[in-house]
């Protein structure tokens, strides 16, 4: 029976050592941690892994959100996601900014927003034409168990790069295995369900297109 | 000289090359052990071969869901068997190691499936990562803290969790989290953790040719441990077989719509049978066997019962995932938790020189 919990864990798309040029065993360590701590089921609904550019935008509850995440998607695919992920975080302390670095996450300083350096642009001009992205629109880790309003950065997104796939992602369960405020983890068994893309409609209001956005993650935790 | 012995005997000439051959075989097994394990392995090999067959058939008087539960199930005894085996092989650490993970990885189902809110946070801390391992520790250590480690859980790690809670200052539903937690620690360590302590008894036998009482020198412990695995698995099947053919009256609907009364007396009686073949890898006489897989039998009954009475409450059809279908490790082992605690109690109060 663990057995078949283990074999679980690998991914059909992953063969082989192939594609790690740009990965290192840190980081594969590193990918195999997270899913054993998080016991994650990976479930692609309507949706299939794919390497072309994507931007997979899910709830926030966790400081693990962004490295379980990374870590549940196939090999191949996960070298050329970047997680977005909050810079006074992940610069605190040498341990941080090392697995920060190991999952190659892309820092954005969310206290300091300089009019002609936002985030998007940041975001944007970082993953060129091959990487996608991990976001997390609601911005900040919320506590209750609805999830909050998302943040326009998604709307941007969609508006300066339409040919993006904008893939929604619902992470269950991963807020008790890492809470707020704690440090040490609960080893509980967590669920990430991937749905189907979607696209900013032309002349979609903004906020139409972030609740639209918003009841596609919600959605998924139905299913 | 009687069959009783004779039969053991005949069984540890043909298995003594085979044992010699092998030189990873700890003191752990004996020949009859042996047998009895590659005999288990094969039969769930040829169900498996069975169920595959079956499963291919493009037209058949059986549901397809029903095939394909059979073989998820095969499977996963096969798999069970196999570990179990392996962990033999292994030696005594390994199999405790062995139980130590399945302890954790079910606890890891039950408190997933429980809702605990932020304030139990600490307190899951140590029960997963200081109450699991040191139960198994304690267990290590040897028979001699029998004593010890029959109350570190039910009585230190009862004190410990709600005060924990209470430290950490959330009183809503107070009782009702700790209760959870307390209940999910001795369901999946506490209980299971008897099964391996069986390996460390000193038994003795009345099976001699004038009924008196001898220490059980050519026997295993590991015998007896995979007789418990294996009485109570197949107490499982067999009540769910015989709630198949006969089943009429359901005995909980809201519970468990498949268990019958039927299923449950037809269940027993051929498990009680099994049990009683199986008595030349015990310590114990037919008649003893007979009543030692009885208890085995309804101990693993109430345990599957309890277990799905959780399930139902919660709303889901299976431990494991949190939506998946398929089953969960604490799904498969409800009824060895069940019945380890009591086979283990019954064994070292009537056969141990303790």
């Amino acid at each position: 029976m663990l057995w078949a919990t283990m074999y679980s864990l690998r991914h059909p798309l992953e063969t082989g050592w192939r594609g790690t040029t740009s990965m290192n065993i840190t980081s594969a360590i590193l990918a195999i941690v997270g899913r054993l701590l998080s016991g994650a089921s990976v479930r692609w609904i309507d949706c299939q892994p794919d390497t072309c550019q994507r931007v997979y935008f899910a709830n926030h509850t966790s400081h693990l959100d962004a490295l379980i995440l990374w870590s549940s998607l196939p090999r191949r695919i996960r070298t050329l996601t970047r997680p977005v992920a909050a810079k006074d975080y992940w610069e605190k302390g040498i341990i941080r900014r090392y697995i920060a670095q190991q999952f190659n996450a892309m820092l954005i300083d969310r206290k300091e927003i300089k009019v002609h350096r936002s985030p998007v642009d940041l975001m944007l001009r970082e993953i060129g034409e091959t990487h996608s992205l991990i976001v997390f629109p609601e911005g900040s880790r919320n506590t209750e168990s609805e999830m909050g309003e998302f943040k326009s950065g998604l709307y941007y997104i969609g508006k300066k790069r339409p040919d993006l796939e904008l893939v929604p992602v619902y992470i269950d369960n991963l807020n008790r295995v890492l809470p707020r405020g704690e440090f040490l983890p609960v080893p509980l068994l967590s669920c990430i369900s991937f749905g189907p893309p979607i696209w900013l409609e032309s002349g979609e209001p903004k906020a139409d297109f972030l609740q639209r956005a918003r009841e596609c993650v919600r959605r998924l935790k139905e299913i | 000289m009687n069959t009783m012995i004779s039969i053991p005997a005949v069984v540890a000439d043909i298995a003594s090359p085979f044992a010699q051959a092998i030189p990873l075989i700890t003191p752990l097994l004996n020949p009859a052990t042996i047998i009895l394990m590659a005999v288990v392995l094969a039969l769930l090999a040829i169900a498996f071969g069975f169920g595959q067959v079956l499963a291919r058939q493009p037209d058949t008087s059986i549901h397809p869901a029903v095939v394909r539960r059979f073989n998820s199930r095969v499977r996963a005894w096969w798999m069970m068997c196999a570990t179990v085996s392996l962990a033999f092989l292994f030696g005594r650490n390994a199999t405790l190691i062995l139980f130590g993970v399945v302890s954790f990885w079910a606890l890891r189902e039950f408190i997933t499936l429980t809702p605990t809110r932020l304030g139990d946070h600490r307190a899951l801390f140590w029960v997963f990562f200081a109450f699991t391992p040191l139960q198994y520790v304690l267990v290590w250590l040897g028979p001699e803290n029998y004593g010890l480690y029959s109350i570190a859980i039910p009585v230190y790690g009862f004190l410990f969790v709600p005060a924990r809670v209470a430290i950490s200052g959330d009183y809503k539903r107070f009782l009702e989290r700790t209760a959870k937690i307390q209940a999910g620690m001795l369901v999946c360590v506490y209980t299971l953790s008897f099964a391996p302590a069986l390996l460390d008894l000193q038994l003795r036998t009345n099976k001699t040719a004038d009924g008196s009482w001898q220490p059980w020198e050519d026997g295993s412990t590991a015998g007896l441990l995979f007789y418990l695995i294996l009485i109570a698995q197949s107490g499982d099947v067999l009540q769910f077989l015989w709630g198949q053919l006969l089943g009429r009256r359901v005995i909980a609907p809201t519970i468990n719509a498949s268990r019958t009364w039927e299923g449950f007396f037809g269940g027993i009686a051929s498990t009680t049978l099994i049990g009683t073949i199986l008595w030349w890898v015990t310590p114990f006489t037919y008649w003893q066997s007979a009543c030692m897989s009885l208890v085995i039998a309804v101990m693993g009954f109430a345990g599957s019962m309890t277990m799905s009475a959780i399930k139902r409450d919660r709303g889901v059809r299976d431990y494991g995932t949190l939506v998946e279908g398929h089953a969960g490790v604490l799904d498969r082992i409800d009824s060895i938790c069940f019945a380890a605690p009591v086979f283990f109690h019954l064994t070292r109060f009537f056969f141990a020189d303790v």
